[in-house]
């Protein structure tokens, strides 16, 4: 494609996606109104089911499938990353001996907050149902608090924690438990993710029905995924060439 | 309330331009991070929570991590 024919189809679709976010916008209720027509849907259906986080009941409850399919985007991509960054044949893992032992500030602060890190992020998973997170932001953390152990000590020691096939077997683990659950909701009342379960007491730990059992779901899944997916890239850094030695 | 927001608003504009014109990709992955904070910060201030923690996690660390390992690796093969 030459490159004034590039600037037609950029310039066409700019055009077309300016036209149609304009016509948007002149739709929009004013910003900070108190008109919120989705909101005075959702809240009331969130405290029939029991659920005090309203964006919970949304993601998990109301609009369970479209949370199912970012769930089987999120795979994807990690499948993707694992078949497009796995080594060839002729590399090898590259020896660290190059790498600088860190501070001793950013070992004591890694080794402060890993533990502080991974509690949050399961509080974060358990709780969705009740205050603001759920599986995705608590399993992210999970994922990524984890790599604290890279950022304190050495690579090798977070291999020694990092054991991939039990991490690659729980994403698909989360997936397939999500969609169990929603099969589990058509067989009790008939339709797919309905939340089938007792809807217990308002604002406990024990209530909004499957709402927590899926955030588990996809705190597993997205946990397992973000480790697996950050894994890829961190072996791809520590991988060299056996034929030019070792790279940076 | 509104002021404060027009003011991080303001921010993320200049932090958004920051993170474009940085050159290099290793300082761009920091102001990166530092853009992921901001947003962070306005999406506290526009009361959604859910939204800001699933920023900070995958803003500020995953994706500059993201790009400072793909960085490491692509400069090794040179």
């Amino acid at each position: 494609m030459s490159r004034a024919v590039r600037w037609w189809v950029l310039g066409a679709g700019t055009a077309g996606v300016g036209l149609v976010l304009l016509l948007a916008f002149l739709q929009m209720p004013s910003f900070g109104s108190s008109h919120h027509p989705y909101r005075d849907a959702a809240v009331p259906a969130a405290v029939a089911h029991g659920t005090a986080n309203v964006v919970g009941s949304v993601t998990f409850d109301q609009r369970g499938i479209d949370t199912l399919g970012e769930e089987a985007i999120f795979f994807g991509s990690v499948l993707a990353v694992l078949v497009l960054l796995r080594p060839e044949d002729e590399e090898e893992p590259r020896p660290e001996e190059g790498s600088l032992a860190p501070l001793q500030s950013t070992r004591l602060f890694g080794y402060l907050l890993l533990p502080l890190s991974l509690i949050t992020g399961l509080d974060i998973v358990a709780h969705g149902h009740v205050t603001p997170g759920g599986g995705f932001q608590g399993g992210i953390m999970l994922a990524t608090a984890l790599h604290l152990v890279y950022v304190a000590g050495r690579y090798r020691s977070l291999e020694q924690l990092r054991p991939m096939p039990l991490f690659e077997s729980g994403e698909a683990a989360g997936v397939a438990a999500f969609t169990a659950l929603g099969f589990a909701g058509i067989a009790v009342t008939g339709s797919f993710l309905a939340n089938f379960l007792p809807y217990g007491t308002f604002g406990q730990i024990l209530s909004a029905g499957t709402v927590p059992l899926l955030n588990i779901a996809v705190g597993v899944a997205v946990g397992s995924g973000g480790i697996v997916l950050l894994g890829q890239f961190f072996t791809q850094v520590f991988l060299a060439d056996r034929e030019k030695g070792s790279g940076s | 309330m509104s002021v404060l927001i027009a003011v991080v608003l303001t921010l993320v504009l200049v932090c958004g331009a920051l993170v474009v014109f940085t050159g290099n990709v290793q300082r761009q992955a920091v102001t990166l991070s530092l853009y992921g904070l901001l947003m962070t910060l306005l999406f506290v201030l526009l009361s959604a929570p859910d939204v800001a923690l699933s920023q900070v996690v995958a803003g500020t660390a995953v994706v500059p991590l993201m790009v400072l390992l793909t960085y490491r690796k692509i400069r090794g093969l040179r």
